[in-house]
């Protein structure tokens, strides 16, 4: 499966290298060119020529954490790369730097602490991780400081129709766009997979300046938090009512003619849909509709539980779903449907 | 069963405390192999005994390792489908957000550890832990599909595929104590080759995370003339102290205390000594918490000794051990039981 194959891959931000090759081995055969930038986002062209053009675009990156230190002992201190909660990494497995060396972040055995410590969370500072090294010396034979850490995480249904596993922000929106070039619409397409969106969507701008599309559509993963603990309207999404439409973010407004049009879209074709309602993060949307003199865009979000942490979660109806809007969305703008003289 | 397939299919085997069933098979199949005998008692404790030279009616020699392991209890299946559990054993609710459970219901079904996502925590809230009672299981079901396969007080269990950290060094999770469970395997597995005058019992005992229960009537059951529990000890780590912690991979630690008998205790250190098997000195001044603790009370009293096998991480889904520890652990219990004749046990009670 697809997804299972790009979420098992490692690609924290900055090291994009092995989800980059998978996804063009992918794409490859079925579009009419496939090329690269100096930052390592890969272009996906389909009927390059073609009028309207539209970009669609997905990070390649995932939230991981950077070897900072090798004390001696041979355990490894580390800094998040992306926003992490550092209360997800106690006892999780990890695998380390490009050969994928096996090892653990593990924490204070809970009979060794004082109480009143345990109301706090561990202090960063405090966890490290261990790869069975004895020494420094052991540990600096297999492990650089700099070297990337990923989460150790496999991607299996937790029951039919739901899936478990890391990285599906927003290596979902990958497996989309690779769906969507395969079929053939009668529109101009560039796949863009970007990187370095965890780390400030840094990808994104370069990539939509080569571009330069008639329209943008960024397919995110993003949180539902419709889970215990959590006050309804901050759900921001709910996993299984369909793919979401960002109304906003930190980084991005929407354009209400573009909201309209994809929305009738998905009521004409029963597509089921949310909005998206918080306003908190980033996503590459934000610097691809400020690129150039601008770029009329949207974003499209999946909902996963547990993002950015090692493990998350997944309903592949809504990544379906996903998949059957934008497929709608692009076949009618290759007709004409699309109001793009309204929009400049 | 080679050692590091045993440790990997028990490690990954299910076995809270009260559950043992899962593991308790895989033992008893390997114990098989390598007992005269192995049989189940009441509690569950899965008991295998090697015939000794004398056949006579002295008390055996017991060694005991827990299988149980730390886990959960579902307490509640919520709106939405989600499930609410309480601990059984002691378990830092701070180790638990996103870890993967497997939940053994009317079928074993999988589920992910959840929390209050950060994004919508203020800031006061995220310098605070998470506690036990905010936390919830996620297994991607509705509330009816749940109803259908869980009740209030089905076991869960972690899941955890064991990964070989270096060619000895493993991490996973249970492997407090079936690391002790897989060295009674290399004991009876020694003893196939060595000549010992009394019977030895290994026990794979249940319950040991919640008091110590399965060791209390499997001592009573056995009557041994010397128990010795296998236990895990903490494995020296950056932010603990040294005096309290045991090296990795350094040998087994020989536990000292008013726990264990002083004539045991000297025995396994000249032992250690003698063959030249690394060991460790475990100081324990205020008894609580193994196995060794409910055999030394038993009936009249037994004399007790205690081995901790070097743990990192314990009580966590990612516990490291280094395998050479759990095979002289073997080797030194072996070379006991080879050893403890007539006399030796006849010197044990104290004048």
């Amino acid at each position: 499966m697809l997804i299972k194959i790009l979420t098992e891959a490692c690609g924290v931000s900055g090291r994009e290298g092995e989800v980059r090759q998978l996804i063009r081995g992918e794409v490859e055969g079925y579009v009419d060119e496939v090329n690269g930038d100096y930052m390592g986002n890969l272009f996906a062209w389909k009927r390059k020529n073609g009028r309207p053009l539209v970009m669609l675009a997905a990070h390649m990156d995932e939230v991981g954490l950077m070897v900072m230190g090798i004390d001696n002992e041979g355990l490894l201190s580390f800094s998040p790369v992306g926003g992490i909660d550092p209360r997800v990494l106690v006892g999780k497995k990890v695998l380390v730097g490009k050969e994928k060396i096996n090892g653990v972040i593990g924490s204070k055995p809970i009979h060794m602490q004082e109480k009143h410590k345990r109301e706090k969370p561990f202090p960063s500072k405090e966890l490290f991780i261990d790869i069975g090294a004895e020494n420094q010396e052991q540990a600096s034979r297999e492990v650089n400081v700099g070297d990337y850490v990923a989460f150790d995480t496999a991607t299996v249904p937790l029951k039919p129709g739901v899936l478990q596993g890391k990285a599906f922000d927003d290596r979902a929106g990958c497996a989309a766009i690779i769906e969507i070039l395969k079929e053939d619409l009668p529109v101009g397409i560039c796949g863009c997979f970007t990187v370095q969106e965890e780390v400030g969507s840094r990808g994104a701008g370069v990539a939509a300046f080569r571009v330069n599309p008639d329209i943008a559509f960024v397919l995110e993963g993003t949180t539902a938090s419709d889970v215990p603990e959590c006050v309804e309207h901050r759900y921001s999404t709910s996993m299984g009512k369909g793919p979401a439409l960002t109304m906003a973010d930190r980084s991005f407004l929407s354009n209400p003619r573009i909201n309209k049009y994809v929305m009738d879209i998905a009521e004409r074709e029963n597509i089921p849909y949310q909005l998206r309602r918080t306003n908190v993060g980033g996503t590459d949307t934000g610097r691809i509709y400020q690129t150039k003199s601008g770029i009329p865009a949207a974003g499209f979000s999946l909902p996963c539980r547990y993002i950015h942490s090692p493990v998350s979660m997944l309903n592949i109806e809504d990544y379906n779903n996903m998949v059957k809007w934008m497929k709608a969305i692009l076949y009618d703008i290759g007709k004409g449907g699309f109001p793009f003289e309204r929009i400049d | 069963m080679e050692l590091k397939d045993f440790i990997t299919r028990i490690s990954e085997a299910t076995g809270v405390s009260g559950n043992e069933e899962e593991v308790g098979e895989i033992i008893q199949e390997a114990f098989r192999t390598l007992a005269d005998d192995v049989y189940v008692d009441k509690l569950g404790n899965v008991i295998a005994r090697k015939e000794g030279k004398k056949k006579s009616e002295a008390p055996p020699l017991m060694f005991a390792a827990h299988m149980d392991e730390i886990g959960f209890l579902v307490s509640k299946a919520e709106d939405g489908g989600f499930i609410r559990f309480e601990p059984l054993g002691g378990i830092d609710p701070r180790t638990l957000p996103g870890q993967e459970v497997v939940i053994k219901g009317r079928e074993k079904i999988r589920g992910i550890i959840g929390a209050k996502p950060p994004h919508v925590q203020d800031a006061k809230e995220r310098e605070q832990a998470i506690k036990m009672e905010k936390l919830f299981i996620d297994c991607g079901r509705s509330q009816e599909e749940l109803n259908e396969i869980i009740q209030v007080g089905d076991f869960i269990s972690f899941y955890q595929e064991l990964t070989w950290l270096k060619e000895n060094i493993c991490a996973g999770k249970a492997l407090d104590d079936r690391a002790g469970v897989a060295a009674l395997s290399i004991l009876l597995k020694e003893l196939g080759n060595r000549s010992h005058d009394f019977d030895v019992i290994a026990v794979a005992t249940v319950q040991e995370e919640v008091g110590l229960r399965g060791a209390i009537t499997g001592s009573y059951h056995i009557n041994p003339a010397v128990g010795i529990a296998i236990d895990v000890g903490f494995a020296r780590r950056k932010g603990l102290e040294k005096e309290r912690t045991l090296q990795s991979g350094a040998g087994p630690g020989i536990s000292w205390g008013p726990h264990v008998h002083p004539q045991i205790f000297n025995k396994l250190k000249e032992i250690g000594e003698r063959d030249e098997i690394p060991y460790q000195l475990e100081p324990v001044p205020f008894p609580s918490g193994t196995d060794t603790y409910a055999i030394q009370m038993s009936r009249c009293g037994v004399a007790t000794g205690l081995i901790s096998i070097p743990l990192a991480y314990m009580h966590t889904p990612v516990e490291t051990i280094n395998i050479k520890d759990i095979k002289r652990t073997g080797r030194l219990l072996a070379s006991f039981c080879a050893e403890a004749d007539e006399k030796f046990l006849e010197g044990l009670p104290c004048l």
